[in-house]
């Protein structure tokens, strides 16, 4: 049996590991890579709660999170390429049509 | 012994994490993403959410990580020289931010919950049998809103990644 609050601790650094990528890299795909990351955290926290309380909502919920964590995936991805094909780079800081 | 492979398992997870951050090539990168997501799937198998952990095998590890990986492969993942020159400050400032986030988070659990609160769940409570008999009873209505999701998720994609051809070409010939 794994206490509950070194599972959340896990989450919270993984979470923050990929909080922190998000905001220091520049490759959009890294970016991208990250913002799974946390999901995925966030995901242990529901499992391990739902462990803790016996209960099945929270596995419900990751569930749910998978699925739209997959149509992020694919939607992101084709936006990512869509950029590249238009902008030639996937540097966030070339990125900025809307800068005015 | 059930604590230790998790110890071990959280390592190898924070280690992927890192990876993610911290390599140069993307690559690497969505090869330490993939060695945290398995990590990850048998922690789910630890916590009793075995059909969970089969289904972050299938979908993270499997799916995911490889479309990352054809993704680096179309378009190269390295994003070409630097002309905005270096972001040390904000880098500085980010991780700051970040810990002092970690500081909070941990903190709130250490309040919230009692130390080292120990799990009574049965063994067989995240069996296939049972998320199958939740997810078609109870949640049966956001389960087909989730397939609603990825149905318009597959034709954003396609629509997304066509190559884009204007209109302008067929007026003119």
């Amino acid at each position: 049996m794994i206490p509950t609050d070194y599972v959340l601790i896990l989450a919270a650094v993984l979470f923050t590991i990929g909080a922190a990528g998000v905001l220091v890299r520049r490759n959009a795909l890294i970016i991208f890579m990250c913002v799974e990351m946390m999901l995925n955290s966030v995901n242990l926290t529901l499992v391990a709660l739902a462990d803790l309380w016996g209960n099945l909502t929270g596995q419900v919920f990751a569930f749910v999170v998978m699925a739209v964590a997959a149509v992020e995936v694919a939607v992101g991805l084709a936006i990512i390429m869509a950029i590249v094909r238009h902008k030639d780079t996937s540097n966030i800081d070339e990125i900025n049509l809307l800068k005015g | 012994m059930t604590l230790i492979l998790f110890a071990f398992l959280a390592l190898i997870a924070l280690a992927g994490g890192l990876g993610v951050v911290l390599s140069r090539n993307p690559v690497h990168s969505a090869l330490s993403l993939l060695l945290n997501f398995a990590s990850i799937a048998v922690i789910y198998f630890l916590l009793h959410a075995q059909f969970l952990g089969v289904v972050q095998v299938i979908v993270y590890a499997g799916a995911i990580v490889v479309l990352f990986l054809f993704v680096v492969m179309l378009i190269g993942g390295n994003i070409g020289p630097y002309r905005h020159g270096s972001r040390t400050v904000t880098s500085v400032i980010a991780v700051g931010l970040a810990a002092a986030f970690l500081a909070l988070v941990v903190w709130s659990v250490v309040q919230v919950l009692p130390m080292s609160a120990t799990p009574v769940g049965a063994p067989d409570a995240g069996s296939v049998q049972a998320v199958g008999m939740a997810l078609y009873t109870d949640y049966l209505v956001p389960f087909e809103l989730a397939s609603l999701l990825l149905l318009v998720g597959m034709l954003g994609g396609v629509v997304l990644a066509r190559r884009y051809q204007p209109f302008a070409e067929d007026e003119t010939q």
